[in-house]
Parts: C-alpha cells; structure tokens; sequence
C-alpha cells in the first residue's frame, strides 16, 4: 500500500521542482518569438516610412494658373476650323505669351528662354488638346493651370533648397525670384497628378506616368495566370493522384525542385533565345514577358499544389472511391477543392513573385524607353518593377520621388493581390 | 489446399520469433492445434455451399512486412461473417482487399485469387468502379465528405445515376438515413456539413452513404466502435435487417456483437486465419487454443 502512495508524491515532487524551469523556458521562447516579430515590424516600418516620406509629394504637380488668349491668329490664321491645320499650330507661342506679360521686365533672349522653361514643355500639348476638344475657345480668353516644368516643381515642394547657396541648387536665383513672384500672385496651385497614373513614360518628369508600365504588368501577369495556373494545376494533379511513382517521377520531382531554384535571369535567356530568336515572338512584348514569368512561376505553383494536394487526408480519396467513384471524380469532386485554397495561395505567392521580377524581363528587352500605352499583349510596354528601376537610374531631381511612388503603386497592387487570395481562400474554404 | 511454394514464405525473422514465442508458449498446449508457422492450415470449413465471394491462398503485403498470410475462406451469400482478433492481426487489411480497397496503398501487395460470384476481382481487366460499387464499404474511422449531409449521402447514387429525378434522390437519402438510424436526427439540417456531427453520427453517416448505393457485399469495419449502445443496437438491427438481400462482413471487437448479429466467425491472428466457423460453435467450443484465449478474454 505504501509503496504506491510513495511514488506518486515522489513523481509529484519532480514534476513541481522541473516547472519553475519549464515555464521560464516558455517564457523565454515567447519573448523571442515576440521579439522576432516586432524587428520584423520594424524593419517594415522604416521601409514604409522611407517611401512614402520621399514619394507622397509625386501625387501632386505644381501648376502656375496662366490667363491664356486662344488667339485665331496663331492658332487658326484662315479661320477654317480645320483641325488638321489647328493641331499643327503653334501652341507653344500661346503658352508663353502670358508669362512673358507677367514679367514685362524679362527681355533678353537667354533671359525669356529661361522664364519659358518654367512651364513644362507639355504646356503646349495641353492647350492643343483643349482646342481640339473644344474648338469654341478659339478667340477667348481662359485661365488655364498650366503644368509647371519639374524645377520648379522640386522648388516649390521644397525638395531643391531655395535658401542653399546658388552653386549648389539646379535652379538659379533669377528663377527663383519669378517663381517666389508667382507665388506671391497666387497662381502657383498644386494639383493632384493625374498624369502620373495615365500618362507613359517620358523624359520630363513632370510628364511621366506609370500608366504605360501598369497597363504592362497588368497584361504580362494575364498571360503569366492564364498559363501557368492551369499547366500548374493539371502537373500537380497529374504527378500527385495519377502517375506513377518510379524513377521517372522522382525525376522529375528533382526537377522540378531544382528549377525552382534557378535564378530568374536564366529564365530570361531562354525565353529571348526561344521565344524571340526561334519562335519569332515581338520583343518587349508582355506576351513574351507572360511566357517567360510562366516559366519562373511554375514551378512555384506545382511545388505548392502537390504540397496541398498531398495534404488532403486519404480518407477522403477512400470514402469517395469506396461509394464506387473513379479516380477522376475522387480528384475533381472531392482532393481538387479541398486542395484549392493551398493552390491559390501558391498561385498568389507565384504571381506576386512574377510582378516583382525584373532581371528575366531586361533580357527580353521590357526595359526600353516606351512612351505609349499598350493597347494588348503583343505591343512594346515595359512593367512596374522595370519603370522603377529606369527611373531609379534618372539624374533629375523629381524622378526621386516618382520612383517611390511608383514603388507605392506597386507594394499596393502586392496588397490588392494577396487580399484577394486571403479572399478568395476564405471562400473556398466555407465549403468544409 | 495447404501445398504452397516456397517462393510464397516470405515471412519476416520478426513474425517468425512471434510466432515461435506463442507457440511455445500457450498452442502446443491444446488438443488440435497446429503451431502457426507458413504451413498452418486453418481450422474449420473455409468453405460453404454457396459463396459469394471465395478466396485462396490470400497474402497481403505491406512493402517486406507480410501482414495475410495464405488466407482461404468463403463468404456466403446472405449471411453475416465477424472476423475477430487482436488488434493488428490483419482484420482490416484482409477486409481492404475484398473491394480492392488496398490498390489505394502504393506498397501494399496482394497475391492470391478472390472471387466473387466466379469473377476474379484482380483481373487485370477488371474494373474496379462497378465493382466497388457492388461492394460497398464502411471504414473504421468515420470519414464523410466534407460537404452537406444530403450531398454525402446523395453522392454515390448521383454518380452512379441512380436517381432519375430529385426526388427519387430525396427519397433514397430519406430511407438510406432511416436505415442507418439517423434520420430523425438529422432532417432538419441536412444541408449541414456531415464533419459537424458526432463521431457517433458521422459513423452512420457513412452506414447510410454505404447502403445508398445497395451494395450486394457490405464490409464493415468496427462500425460500432463510436457508438453509444442505442445507436449500436440500431446498427445490429440493421444489419440483421440487411442479411435477407446482403452479404455483409464485419470487423469487431466486441466478442458480444459478433456473437448477436453474425452467422459465421472468423478468428484472426497475426495474419493467419486460425479458426472458422459457425458463431455459436466458436463462441461455445472453440477448437484452437489461441481462439479460446482471446474469446475467453485471456488475450488480445
Ligand atoms: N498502410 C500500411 N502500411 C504499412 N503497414 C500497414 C499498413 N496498414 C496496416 N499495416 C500493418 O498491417 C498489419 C495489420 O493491420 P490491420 O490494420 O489490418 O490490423 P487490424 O486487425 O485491423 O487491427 P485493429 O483491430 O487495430 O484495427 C499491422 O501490423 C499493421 O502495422
Ligand atoms: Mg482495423
């Protein structure tokens, strides 16, 4: 009888003296975990601080408020009203006939070709697009926000320094007195930069959009989705619930595995010397670009659906096939869309990857300078994470912070991304 | 019967030491018992006069691990067969292979002929659909489909077409619960998921989603072993019920079910079938010494 009573209170006794170093151990792991998190956090913090600190200003564009003549005389001269004739006018002219009334004092040749600098030189366009829209103006006078040039932008955003001695800023004092004079009348207005969601790509900062590099990414991640989301699938399928398991398999797996690994670049090889070089496909084309992403994400997709797929319980595949269902209909009825949240994700976590791939696409030549939009697949476009780099490489001033707001754009369309698959997980899962 | 070659004795030096360890031990004891080494040879007919399903000489391997070993028995038509025995004798494997359930386990291997009806159900040729849908089978862990209950049950006639209208459908869902007792529980919500009932309820479930296609052969593993003693009862009755149109085999534990509701009994042992024969003469005079020690509860 005693015996018994002894080792309990004795197991009783051991286990109390080992908790105190149990829980401390757990607390300590907490603590790490705990840690871990938050320089995670913090790293992710002063990344987000730095880019939205240096690209918030990109979201608006400085605009000096000018009362414009639309005179017939410079812009339709025989008063046809053709507007064939009226696009070719010169607009340039009625830009600047207003700044140079406004700085009468301003007459020297070097001196009216620096105060003309101060509008951008899409100025112009942006008058001859109001004539074309709106022949009626012709003849009146209207006050128009023309864009400003991107130096006077910077200056007026305070990103150039106005107080730093001249030899250090890229606008001189003479500049900067007329825009200080502009200030003071009023005119400088800053207005939300439309353009930089429309507008291509352009040697004028003030000019330059993402539009273009969007509508790029936007088409090469179609084509990337409409491949390598079904090829991915069916290989997973196929190499997970029907093939085989031998030597030829494990092979394959190796492969796959290993091409998961090869740096992207080597991707962008292939691609210019198969699908450009052998196939003939267009260069800088998103089409190209979708194909060579397909093969980037690929393995990506497979690797993680057979890992859903795989953990999809047996008894599953065992109940439907013991009810005297075919191997088809045991994976399409009852493993697919158990399996189908894990997909997704993989496809997700696939594509974010593919959005923000650059080196694969400089080699198929996405990195040229590309001013239209493209229209489809098959026209010449650049994509976002390649337009960042092109203007990351730009010596002016306002690209700095283009390319962080560009890098916004991107990290927003990275969010958009991965809550639609938080979503659509979300979804499928409600199915049991 | 008991001839076999020699390339089929492919017995682990594990299973051997067991084997050699209870023969040693408690067999040679006992009048009639033979010790169970690759010649065993089953006591008690293995075959009857009308047998719907027959095998011979049935090994089963899982990779090297030789889990039956040269099994015959017939199953007879209409009647209930208990197969009985330790825990990891086999029990569940030799029923797997009744539907070729085993071709789901990449390494597991099985030799042998099992027949139904005269057909030879590992007929390369064979399809194993219809043949699964003929013999139908309950698990041993309640596994329904992660979807609505009505969509369990609904399943298999739908993919089989045995259903011509939704409402044919609705009425073999309606009867297939009842059967399997659980209608009364579940008919207000049978656009429910199945994997929200008890482990109680999903088991007949799976009863019910079974008989749903009527099956001609109905194995069970442990149907019971989740079930409380009224839904235990419902199941015994049901499969008394069953035995006038089915053949049903039944994997249990409980010596008392097998005993209510099975006409034949078969007793497991390390892969070896020991012993066979009619329930009550198993229960009340078994002939070989390990039966009588697991029946009388001195083993297992
Ligand atoms: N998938 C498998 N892979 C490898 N070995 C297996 C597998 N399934 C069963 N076995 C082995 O085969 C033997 C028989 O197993 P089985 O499941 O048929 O036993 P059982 O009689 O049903 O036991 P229980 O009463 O516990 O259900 C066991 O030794 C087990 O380890
Ligand atoms: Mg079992």
């Amino acid at each position: 009888m005693s015996e018994p009573d002894k080792s309990t209170a004795r197991t009783i006794d051991i286990v109390e003296a080992s908790l105190k170093r149990r829980y401390a151990r757990e607390r300590r792991f907490k603590l790490m975990g705990l840690g871990a998190v938050l320089l995670g956090l913090l790293f992710v913090t002063l990344l987000f601080f730095d880019i939205v600190s240096k690209g918030y200003t990109a979201f608006v564009q400085t605009h000096i408020a000018l009362e414009v003549y639309f005179d017939p005389a410079v812009i339709d001269p025989d008063g046809k009203r053709d507007m064939a004739e009226i696009a070719r006018a010169d607009f340039r002219k009625i830009a600047r006939e207003p700044l140079a009334k406004l700085f009468p004092e301003v007459t020297s040749r070097g001196d009216k070709r620096a105060l003309y600098s101060m509008l951008s030189s899409g100025a112009p366009y942006q008058l001859s697009k109001m004539v074309m829209k709106e022949p009626g103006l012709i003849g009146t006078r209207q006050v128009v926000d023309l864009v400003a040039d991107d130096d006077v932008d910077m200056v007026v955003k305070g990103n150039i320094d106005r107080n730093a001695p001249a030899a250090d800023r890229r606008v001189n004092d003479q500049m900067i007195g007329w825009i200080s004079k502009l200030e003071a009348d009023g005119v400088v207005k800053k207005k939300f930069n439309t353009r930089f969601f429309t507008n291509g790509d352009s040697r004028e900062p003030e000019l330059a959009g993402i539009g273009g590099a969007a509508a790029g990414s936007f088409y090469t991640l179609l084509v990337t989705l409409l491949l390598s989301f079904p090829i991915g699938v069916a290989a997973a399928v196929y190499l997970e619930e029907f093939a085989p398991k031998n030597r030829w398999t494990d092979l394959i797996e190796v492969n796959i595995n290993n091409l998961a690994a090869v740096p992207s670049i080597v991707f962008g090889l292939l691609g210019l010397a198969m699908f450009i070089n052998l196939f003939g496909l267009p260069r800088s084309a998103p089409l190209v670009g979708g194909l060579v992403l397909t093969l980037m994400t690929l393995p990506t997709i497979i690797i993680a659906a057979r890992a859903s797929l795989k953990s999809v319980p047996p008894s599953i595949r065992e109940a439907a096939l013991g009810v005297g269902a075919s191997k088809m209909q045991t994976v399409f009825h009852h493993v697919l869309p158990l399996a189908m949240p894990g997909m997704l994700t993989g496809t997700i976590i696939g594509m974010a990857q593919a959005l923000g791939e650059t080196a694969p696409l400089l080699m198929i030549g996405m990195v040229a300078f590309i001013v239209d939009i493209p229209g489809g697949p098959l026209d010449p476009s650049t994509v976002l994470p390649v337009q960042v780099y092109l203007w990351a490489d730009s010596p002016e001033r306002a690209f700095v912070e283009r390319t962080s707001a560009a890098i916004l754009v991107l990290l927003a369309f990275l969010i958009a991304m991965n809550t639609f698959a938080v979503i659509m997980r979300r979804r499928f899962e409600r199915r049991w | 019967m008991a001839v076999r070659d020699e390339e089929n004795d492919m017995t682990t030096a594990e299973t051997v030491i067991a084997d050699a360890d209870l023969v040693g031990a408690k067999v040679r004891s006992k009048a009639g018992s033979r010790p169970l080494d690759n010649d065993f040879k089953t006591i008690g007919e293995v075959r009857v006069n009308d047998p719907r399903m027959s095998c011979t000489d049935v090994n089963v391997f899982y990779g090297d691990k030789h889990a039956i070993k040269h099994v015959d028995l017939d199953i007879a038509q209409n009647q209930v067969i208990a197969m009985i025995g330790p825990s990891g004798c086999g029990k569940s494997t030799f029923l797997r292979c009744l539907n070729r359930m085993n071709d789901t386990i990449d390494i597991c291997n099985v030799t042998g002929e099992i027949r139904l009806d005269e057909v030879d159900i590992y007929d390369r040729k064979l399809d194993v659909v219809p043949l699964r849908a003929q013999v139908g089978m309950v698990f041993q862990k309640p596994n329904p489909f992660p979807k609505s209950i009505y969509e369990n049950i609904a399943y298999g006639p739908r993919i089989h077409g045995l259903a011509a209208s939704r409402a044919e459908l609705d009425e073999v869902v309606e009867r297939s619960l009842a059967k399997a007792g659980l209608w009364e529980e579940v008919k207000d919500r049978l656009d429910q998921p199945g994997t929200g009932l008890s482990g109680g309820q999903q088991q007949r479930l799976c009863i019910a989603r079974t008989i749903a296609v009527d099956p001609e052969v109905i194995l069970m593993d442990e149907p019971c072993s989740a079930l409380d003693p009224i839904a235990t009862a419902k199941v015994e009755e049901l499969i008394d019920e069953l035995r006038e149109n089915y053949t049903i085999a039944i994997v249990t534990h409980s010596m008392q079910q097998a005993a209510r509701v099975s006409q034949r009994t078969a007793y497991f042992h390390l892969g070896h079938l020991v012993e066979v024969g009619d329930t009550t003469q198993i229960f009340t005079n078994p002939r070989h010494k390990l039966t009588e020690d697991y029946i009388t509860g001195r083993f297992g």
